[in-house]
């Protein structure tokens, strides 16, 4: 199928003697909202992390748009990937930080131009047209000649997110967003993340503590538990009848913490 | 001939295994020179450091200058004056020992630096838990602070060592004999300045391995368990 | 006191010369060994740790008589501003290479997984993200090494170098007024001190303005 965009195949990966991913089989289509749920440890964010090549895998097979991302063909074999094959297969992923991870030594401009003129090679006046209109499109037009550390987290998130959508990666992964933001910036984070998910055939998978929001915007809910996915369905399903006991449990508490 | 030990030029080898007592002879003069100038410098540190700590500005800021300028102008030229000017006012000491007060005025300032930053690493609050106590100041410093400080002063005082241990050699200027001396005087006699001179740098080498390995023993035994490091 | 001060003056020009090009040339090596040392290629890489742990590891004095002593024995000759120059920018160039080695460490390993999520290539990830981020804290070492430099030229002297110690040394030879000269010669080094901690000062609040900007 052409259309499977991003495919887990059988993946294990291991931090020493503690299995993150086990087996790990799981599918995103393209234009997919996938969010992915699940306690701490379960490996969710790992996910997005070896798919951002952050994480090598230990076994297992992960393709982006059908073809292998830490592998490459040699003599109908898979050999783990050389820096070149990584590098290409970079460009169709992009990813939005939990803490930002914003350049602090450089103006919120600059953090949006640098990478499309040294990566792509773009022209610094084409590089800053595209900053200028993703700036537009998170709200931030007027912050564009401040430094990181003069913003609040929420505008500064905002800027992670037009920082990783100035590349034009086909897939964005967010990795718990909004989870590094005092309450009331929260909201305006959310917002462009939906209008993202709205408006643009851009393939995306979260990691969330945000319940509601999940339940929103995504195509279809993921449940991890142990290195695996536990669960999965249409958000309405997932959240109102799981099937899965330990799935009830998770949300149960997460949904009703004072029970 | 130095110190009763003949050299042999006949082969490079040959002359190398024979100067090897000699300086190390000298070695002996670098080691008893920079045992002094830390004993010293770790002395007149702490001194500095609580006369910068008195608050009545009449002692600070003096001795906030008297620490800077030590620390600002080359060890070379304070032994000069120790050496040249001292004499001049009746005080005459040996070579060796001004060159180990001169290498204790240097340091200083840098020990006193010391002192100051291990101590006021330790966190205020644990003062203000020790009034709320009610604890005696004394106790307090002695029980409470110094414990915590010392785990961060002592292997930053190592470090000064072998920064003294290295500096010796200007010691040369004023006739003190110790081992680039030694090895200067082999090759002016001999005209074979290569084999000495690297023989003193090799030393060296594992004079200052050896000095911080040492540090890095005494500081992993030095009781840290629960102390917030850096 | 005045009769000295032309003299002297003329020996401060030259140990100020000597600081400013040894310090130039030590910034070099410090840059070139200290990336050299976390350099994937493994022969830069032996060769940074080896002249950093046998120039930290020995005395300056030695390296200096080394140089101006020995090598000319091996038919390499140079002026003894060359042999100073050249000992105390390695000599000061370890030490900086240490520094410039733990402030590129001091980099936190998210900044390079924002860059590799950006697919900068390492090098661009080390010149454009983490060298700009870890200069800032290399500065104020730096400064306290310029002025270890500075005392250290007073070293040349001792390889027949007309520096301000040596013009000191002459005058004492030459009037025996050791009091005068020596506190006034400790005096100018006092303040050609100040003059490159003001100057390191200014640098630092230049090179630092993207850290202090905490109003929002």
């Amino acid at each position: 199928m052409t259309d499977t965009l991003v495919k887990f195949d059988r993946v294990t990966k291991r931090f020493g003697d503690f299995t993150v991913l086990k087996d790990l089989d799981f599918e995103v289509k393209k234009g997919e909202k996938v969010t992915i749920i699940g306690p701490s440890g379960s490996g969710k964010s790992t996910v997005l992390r070896v798919l951002m090549t952050l994480e090598p895998i230990n076994e297992g097979v992960v393709y982006v748009d059908g073809r292998p991302l830490w592998h490459e063909e040699k003599n109908g074999r898979l050999v783990p990937a050389g820096e070149a094959h990584l590098r290409e297969m970079r460009r169709s992923l992009g990813m939005v930080f939990q803490q930002f991870n914003l350049f602090p030594h450089m103006t919120v401009r600059r953090n949006l131009i640098e990478a499309p003129v040294r990566v792509l090679g773009l022209s610094r006046k084409e590089a800053n047209k595209r900053a200028e209109e993703l700036l537009a499109m998170v709200g931030l037009t007027d912050q564009a000649d401040k430094y990181p550390q003069q913003l609040s987290g929420g505008q500064q998130q905002r800027v992670g997110i037009a920082r990783a959508l100035a590349m034009r990666p086909q897939v964005l992964l967010f990795d718990e967003p909004t989870s590094a933001l005092d309450p009331e910036l929260v909201g305006d984070v959310l917002k462009v993340i939906q209008q993202l998910a709205e408006e643009h055939d851009l393939t995306m998978l979260l990691v969330t503590h945000e319940m509601d929001f999940a339940r929103q915007i995504s195509d279809r809910v993921c449940f991890f538990d142990q290195g695996t996915v536990c669960e999965e369905g249409p958000p309405e399903q997932i959240f109102k009848t799981p099937k899965n006991q330990r799935t009830r449990e998770f949300l149960h508490a997460v949904l009703h913490p004072n029970e | 001939m130095l110190f009763g030990y003949a050299w042999d030029t006949s082969s490079n080898w040959a002359f190398a295994v024979s100067i090897l007592p000699i300086l190390l002879q000298g070695m002996i003069v670098t080691l008893e020179a920079t045992v002094l100038g830390f004993f010293i410098a770790a002395v007149l540190g702490l001194i500095f450091a609580v006369l910068r700590a008195v608050p009545l500005r009449l002692v600070s800021w003096p001795t906030i200058f008297i620490v800077e300028f030590f620390r600002d102008t080359p060890l070379l030229i304070q032994l000069f004056f120790l050496y040249f000017v001292l004499p001049e006012y009746g005080l005459l000491l040996p070579a060796f020992l001004t060159g180990a007060v001169a290498l204790g005025v240097q340091y200083s300032a840098y020990t006193s630096e010391v002192y100051r930053a291990g101590l006021e690493a330790v966190d205020r609050g644990q003062g203000e838990a020790s009034r709320a106590l009610n604890l005696p100041p004394a106790h307090t410093f002695i029980k409470i602070i110094l414990p915590q400080a010392i785990p961060r002063i002592i292997p930053a005082l190592g470090n000064y060592l072998i920064s003294i241990m290295k500096d010796v050699p200007v010691l040369s200027v004023v006739t003190v004999v110790e081992m680039l001396n030694v090895a200067k005087i082999i090759g002016d006699r001999t005209f074979q300045y290569m084999i000495p001179l690297t023989m003193v740098g090799a030393l060296y080498l594992i004079m200052t391995l050896l000095a911080s390995y040492l540090v890095r023993t005494l500081d992993n035994r030095l009781p840290t368990q629960g102390i917030p490091l850096k | 006191m005045w009769d000295y001060l032309p003299a002297l003056m003329q020996g401060a020009w030259i140990t100020l010369e000597l600081t400013f090009w040894s310090t130039l040339a030590g910034a070099f090596c410090s840059f070139f060994f200290g990336l050299g040392r976390g350099s994937r290629n493994l022969l830069l890489k032996s060769v940074s740790v080896a002249y950093i742990e046998v120039f930290r590891g020995t005395s300056l004095l030695v390296q200096m008589f080394w140089i101006f002593f020995a090598l000319p024995l091996m038919g390499v000759r140079m002026s003894p501003m060359t042999a100073g120059i050249l000992a105390l920018s390695l000599n000061i160039g370890a030490y900086g290479a240490e520094v410039v080695r733990g402030a590129i460490q001091s980099v936190i390993r998210s900044q390079y997984e924002a860059a590799k999520a950006l697919n900068f290539t390492p090098r661009q990830a080390l010149w454009f993200i983490a060298l700009p981020q870890a200069l800032p804290e290399m500065l104020p070492p730096f400064g306290n090494l310029i002025i270890q430099n500075l005392k250290d030229t007073a070293l040349v002297s001792l390889i027949t170098l007309s520096d301000l110690a040596f013009r000191a040394e002459s005058l004492r030879n030459l009037t025996q007024d050791s009091t005068t000269i020596y506190t006034l010669v400790l005096f100018m080094y006092f303040g050609m001190a100040l003059m490159l901690t003001a100057i390191m000062k200014l640098l630092e609040r230049r090179v630092g303005r993207w850290r202090g900007t905490g109003a929002r």
